[in-house]
């Protein structure tokens, strides 16, 4: 189960590759033979299960691209008590 | 676009700023103006001032930023930005009113403006991107363009002894009564994006609490006009431009320094 997950809005990508460079876990590339409505190469995930939902793609993206979701943390408590 | 299905167990973490409008911006590939738009539209937000807050778009490669944010704006002639902003802020006080300028607006042709804007303590923000180069009209020397630099209207690089030194506008300004925050930030990674934002919050919180004239320089890149890749922009800066112009607080008064530590 992946920990984190993003969404990505690929019309408004210009390929630039800052989020491809500062992704910790190394799973975003630009797609290969295939244009968005700009005509750009857009960012795309290829393993959505590694995902951490840390965010850093989504800090550096100059075009807001990205939407990002993250587990959220089990309180300790329950831990205990199973 | 197809909708996603998101599991109840995630927690929505990072989202589209309402102070941004839909709009895709005219930037190049890799230009931080985005990134800095965004963390203006972060903060209005935080701040939940966006429908009191009013900006002043410059001249430059940002002169259609009132398209980008989803708040009132206002464009002035090249340089006067904060001038505008003076006059807007003296007739409506209750408006959180900020400049965003380049430096070509701000370090050359508004020079006057910005420095006697900031003497006389007046309560706006400014937004200063300084990115060592003309972008909009096609990469020619700036006022900040650094020693040796190449650019088009310096092909053999910046030459100090007929072309002058690069400004440092953040120390400048600093040592002016009426500056309440400068600070010089830059946005070339995330951790360095992540201060960025903070000391914009802090700068709109400095106008807010009425401490006076608050202003963030942030060390940009312009990758078309450089000619290198966004990536390695990034790294360039990181390291000609952080070192010419060291980052932090070139002004920080007791008030401000307690509404930091108090928050």
């Amino acid at each position: 189960m992946a920990k984190g997950m993003v969404i990505i809005d690929e019309d408004r990508c210009k390929g630039c590759g800052l989020c491809v460079n500062v992704c910790p876990v190394h799973i975003l590339r630009l797609a290969e033979g295939r244009f968005n409505a700009k005509g750009y190469r857009p960012v795309e995930v290829t393993d959505p299960e590694a995902c951490t939902g840390c965010a850093m793609c989504a800090t550096i993206c100059p075009d807001v691209v990205f939407t990002v979701y993250r587990q959220r943390r089990r309180p300790k408590q329950a831990a205990v008590a199973a | 676009m197809a909708t996603v299905e998101i599991p109840e167990d995630m927690e929505l973490v990072f989202k589209y700023p309402e102070s941004l409008t839909e709009r895709h911006t005219h930037y190049c590939p890799g230009c931080t103006h985005g990134i800095i738009h965004r963390l203006i539209a972060e903060v209005i937000d935080e701040l939940g001032v966006r429908e009191r807050t009013i900006g002043i778009a410059p001249v430059g490669c940002s002169v259609l930023a009132y398209y980008y944010f989803n708040m009132d704006f206002a464009e002035a002639a090249h340089g006067r930005a904060p001038a505008m902003a003076t006059g807007i802020k003296r007739v409506s006080p209750d408006r959180v009113v900020f400049t965003y300028q380049g430096d070509g607006d701000l370090a050359a042709i508004g020079t006057a403006e910005i420095i006697h804007a900031a003497n006389r303590g007046e309560l706006i923000t400014t937004i200063f991107v300084n990115n060592a180069i003309y972008g909009m009209t096609g990469g020619q020397m700036a006022p900040t363009t650094l020693p040796g630099q190449v650019t088009t209207s310096s092909p053999t690089g910046r030459d100090v002894e007929t072309a002058g030194w690069p400004m440092h506008m953040a120390e400048l300004i600093g040592i002016l009564p009426g500056a309440a925050y400068v600070t010089r930030q830059a946005v070339l990674d995330v951790p360095g994006i992540r201060r960025t934002k903070k000391a914009i919050k802090l700068a709109f919180q400095t106008q807010l609490a009425g401490l006076g004239f608050s202003m963030v320089e942030v060390l940009s890149t312009c990758n078309t006009n450089w000619h290198m890749g966004p990536v390695e922009a990034l790294e360039w800066a990181k390291e000609h431009m952080v070192s010419y112009y060291p980052l932090g607080d070139t002004k920080m008064t007791d008030e401000v320094r307690a509404l930091k530590e108090g928050k």
